[in-house]
Formats: structure tokens, sequence, C-alpha cells
């Protein structure tokens, strides 16, 4: 590792002035969990760490009385994954939380650190390989014509396509969660769906963060009617511990044996969490049946761009996405 | 930069002067002489360096020793009492649960960790506790069945 200070501000103000200053070169750091890795493979060369865990920022897990959850972006994976609130309304939260990492590794996440967890590219934290537009602005991308088995299907472009890891921020995107973002100007709300920025030509800015700027806490509104019939799958190359070839999180609220409102986002695939709005306006109104199922997950390869060791995830989505709905939903 | 670290580990209250950037793994080992705590992947992908921070399993490869200080640090040095094994080490060494033993502490430590909170484990709970300790030797079954003896005899004997 390259040698580096670290500072562990007593607040979050003082830690924002910390964060802001261009030079040193710094990071924040929380769980340190995806930091760390990063730093041992010299990914990233920060001069000065500065520490936003617990106690800097707040860990707190509160499910208001209208039923809307705030998480404290320093609250541990673990933490919320086990929190009872979480698991009886948003059901999907919590098994999308149990399906990623290890238990040792969601002991030490934070939900802030997961959001912002780069690309598992192999690439991309290979310091050897020349060509990552991500890591060297203009380099190239050794993925485009090399291993890309694990890459994106959905919102790539010539420059990178390397896929968003996190599992639960596919579920969140679900949800329609947003952000509390913190800054040195106040605070904003951005929606999650729009929080991480697609490729296009310039991959090494991932976030709409301003230098210096947090994420405070993941809000998520109420959604008693959806989370009752919810699903995380996740498909992988072996049963635990493993990143997801494929993901999907469906949330329906059925009546009657009708679907009358569907959320559908998908991991795996994308360059960031990507929500399905084509399979949702699909769903709506449709019969829980696996016709209707089957469908409406169809919908969910539209764009798809396959670059030659990725196509199979496009039936793969599709198969993914008829058995989540299968669970979620039952048949009627 | 240098910092001076206080930290207890297994009960004991030991101070340090390392570099910042040093891993828990590597003061545990290098500056403490506890090298019982193993030095896997050092990605967090294997489990062996497991050990505990107030009871609970975390990647000593990946924690940073200045944000444990105050808390409890328990290495696999810890776990038998007064030169007594700890149940789970017992039923290990009679099942033959460690082969190599490389990934043996860091599982031990998981274990227990495992059956403090759940004193009578179902086999898939164990699997879901010990997913993130990986062993190349074992194949895992004499490792759950250990765990599953070592749970029986903790329960009998309360
Ligand atoms: C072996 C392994 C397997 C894994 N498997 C999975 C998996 O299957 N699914 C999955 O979803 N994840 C997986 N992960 C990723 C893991 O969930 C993330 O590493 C973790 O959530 C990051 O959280 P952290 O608190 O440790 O972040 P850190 O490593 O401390 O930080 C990560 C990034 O976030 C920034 N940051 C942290 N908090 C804030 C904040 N509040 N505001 C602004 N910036 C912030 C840091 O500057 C850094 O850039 C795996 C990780 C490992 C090591
Ligand atoms: S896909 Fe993106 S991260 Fe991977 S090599 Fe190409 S530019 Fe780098
Ligand atoms: S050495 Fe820490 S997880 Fe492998
Ligand atoms: S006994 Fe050899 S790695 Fe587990």
């Amino acid at each position: 590792m390259h040698p580096f200070t670290l500072e562990r501000p007593r607040d979050v103000a003082t830690a924002m002035m910390l964060g802001a200053r261009g030079a040193p070169a710094t990071e924040y750091i929380a769980g340190g969990t995806d930091m760390l890795p990063l730093l041992k493979d010299e990914v990233l060369r920060p001069e000065r760490l500065v520490a936003v865990g617990a106690g800097v920022l707040d860990d707190r897990i509160e499910l208001g009385r209208d039923g809307t959850l705030r998480i404290g972006a320093a609250a541990r994976m673990t933490d919320v994954a086990d929190h009872e609130g979480v698991g009886e309304t948003f059901p999907l939260i919590a098994q999308a939380l149990l399906a990623g990492a290890s238990p040792q590794v969601r002991n030490m996440a934070t939900l802030g650190g997961n959001l912002l967890q780069r690309t598992r590219c192999g690439y991309f934290r290979d310091v050897g390989v020349v060509a990552c537009n991500k890591r060297r602005p203009g380099s190239g991308c050794a993925a485009m014509d090399g291993d890309n088995r694990m890459h994106a299907v959905l919102g790539g472009s010539d420059q990178c396509i390397a896929t968003h890891a996190s599992d639960v921020a596919v579920a969140l995107v679900a949800l329609d969660a947003r952000l509390r973002l913190r800054s040195l100007d106040g605070e904003r709300i951005v929606a999650l769906e729009a929080f991480h920025r697609v490729p296009g030509d310039a991959p090494q800015v991932e976030t709409v963060l301003a230098p210096g700027e947090l994420i405070a806490a993941i809000e998520v509104p109420a959604g008693a009617a959806l989370a009752r019939r919810s699903h995380y799958l996740k498909v992988r190359d072996r049963v635990s511990f493993e990143f997801a070839l494929v993901s999907a999180a469906v949330a329906l609220d059925v009546e009657d044996g009708r679907i009358r409102m569907a959320r559908v986002a998908m991991g795996g695939v994308g360059t960031k969490p990507w929500r399905m709005p084509r399979v949702e306006q699909a769903l709506a109104g449709a019969r829980c049946d696996g016709t209707a199922y089957r469908a409406a997950a169809e919908r969910a390869t539209d764009g798809a761009v396959p670059r030659g060791r990725n196509g199979f995830k496009l039936d793969l989505m599709v198969r993914t996405l008829v058995r989540a709905l299968e669970i979620a939903g039952g048949q009627a | 930069m240098k910092v001076r670290l206080a930290l207890t580990v297994n009960g004991e209250s030991r101070e340090v002067l390392a570099p910042v950037h040093k891993t828990l793994l590597e003061v545990l080992r290098e500056d403490l002489g506890l090298t019982g705590t193993k030095h896997g992947c050092e990605l967090g992908e294997c489990g062996t360096c497991t050990v505990l921070v107030d009871g609970e399993p975390v990647l000593s490869c990946l924690a940073l020793p200045v944000a444990i200080e105050g808390r409890a640090i328990t290495t696999i040095e810890g776990m038998a009492e007064g030169g007594e094994l700890h149940p789970l080490q017992q039923a290990f060494a009679e099942l033959g649960a460690a082969q190599c033993g490389y990934c043996t502490p860091g599982i031990l430590l998981t274990a227990q960790a495992l059956l403090d909170e759940t004193p009578t484990p179902t086999r898939d709970e164990i699997k879901e506790a010990l997913a993130g300790n990986l062993c190349r030797c074992t194949g895992y079954t004499k490792i759950l069945d250990a765990v599953e003896l070592a749970s029986m005899r903790m329960g009998a004997r309360k």
C-alpha cells in the first residue's frame, strides 16, 4: 500500500471540510471493505483517508410512523439485514443484503459504502493492465474485446461496460429509494436511480456526488402493499459468496390475482443498478400467471447490447425474472 | 506516519507503534507475535484472517487497527481457556475437521461467534455463518459435523 495518513474527524462538518479540499489527495473510508482492497492493489493511491463510519455519520435505522424507512449511511449491512422492521416491512432489502458478500464483510461494511463500491471488472482492479478508461481516462477498455463474461449488457458505451456490483442497490432502486446527500453547501435529496451515472464518454465519473459530498442517509418511501409480495433472486457461478451474474428484485401489488403495480430492477446486467420500467408497464394490470410473467420479462432485454462473452446474460435475464415473479406473485 | 495504538487483544491491553496503513492482520502477526491468525487472499475473499471484535467475526486483512481501538479483539490464541481447549477445538481435532489447518483458526472463531449467539444452530445456519470461510482440503462436511458436535456437547454441559 501507498502510505497515507488517516483522519478521524469529530463530526461531519470536519469530515466534509477535509474531503472537499483537493490537496492532499483524499478519499473517505467507512467500513473499508472495498477501500482496503483498492488501496492494496494501488488502484487508488490517496495521501489521506478520512474516516466517515459510525460516530461521524448516522448509523441509525428507523421505520417512521408513516412507513418510511430511513437508514443512516454508516449503518452496517448486518444491522440493516437483521433489523426487525426492515425484515417485516421491506423483506426485499434484507434478502438482497443477505445475498451479498459474507457474514464477516457484512459485519464491517456500511450501506453508504455499499452504494459506492467500485466495479469488480478485473481489468479495473489490475493496475498491470494499461487499458481501462475508468482507472486511466483515455487509455481504452481491455474488456471490450477481452474477458467480458461478467460485464454489462445495458447502459454501456464504447468506453466502458463495467457492471455496478451492489445487490442491495438493486432492491433499493426497485423500491424508489432516495439519498440524502450532504456537503458544505447543505443537504439535497437525489433519487437513487439518478445517483449513479452511465459511463458515456466519462466512465471515471460514476455518480452525481460533488467533491467532498457525502451520502448521509438512504430513505425508502412507504410501500406496504408492495412489500408483501417481493423477492430478490440472485444467480451466480457458485451458490454463496459470489457476485451476481444476473439478479432480479421484484415487488408486486396484487389484488384478486391481478397485478395493480409492479416494481422491477435487475443487477449484474447494467452499468448501474437497472430499473425496468417497460417490464413494470407490461405487468401492470396483468394476471398473475406464467404467460404474463414471461411476456413482461421479455421486455427486460429491450436495448440490451451483448459484447462477446456476456451474450448468455440475455436469456438468463428473462429466466431469472420469470422465476422471481413466480416466487413473488405466485400463480393465480 | 506511525501511530501509537492501544489495543485490547484476548483480554490484555497491548500498545504498539505502527504505521497507519498497516492492517490489523499485520499488526497482530508482526508486532504482537500472534501468528495464529492466518494470512490468505488479503482481499476479503477467504476468511482465514477472521478475528472477533466485540464477539463478532470480522476480517483482519481489511481492518485498520486505529478504527478498533478500545474494542475487544479475540484471536485464536485466546480461544482455549487456562490450557483447556474450547469444545469447538476439541471437536475439530476429534473429527478430523482440520487437514492442513490453514483455514481452521478463522473457522473456529467464526463458529464460536455463531454458537455464542445461536447455541443450537441448524445445519443451514452453520453453513450460512461459515459461508465466508473457504477451505481447500476438507470438503466442509467434517467442519459442519464438528460444529454440530461441539454445539451438542456445550448444550449438555449447561
Ligand atoms: C469478498 C467480497 C465479496 C463481496 N460480495 C458482494 C456481493 O455479493 N454483493 C454486494 O452488494 N457487495 C459485495 N461486496 C462489496 C461490499 O458490500 C462492499 O465492499 C461494502 O458494502 C462497502 O462498504 P464499506 O463501508 O466497507 O465501504 P468502504 O470500503 O469504506 O468505502 C467504499 C467507497 O465508498 C466511499 N464512501 C463510504 N461511505 C461513504 C459516504 N457515506 N459518503 C460518501 N462516500 C462514502 C468511500 O470513499 C469508498 O470510495 C463484497 C466485498 C468483498 C470484499
Ligand atoms: S469495462 Fe470499464 S472498468 Fe472494465 S476495463 Fe473497460 S473501462 Fe475499465
Ligand atoms: S486474508 Fe482476509 S479474507 Fe483472505
Ligand atoms: S484444512 Fe486446509 S484449508 Fe481448510
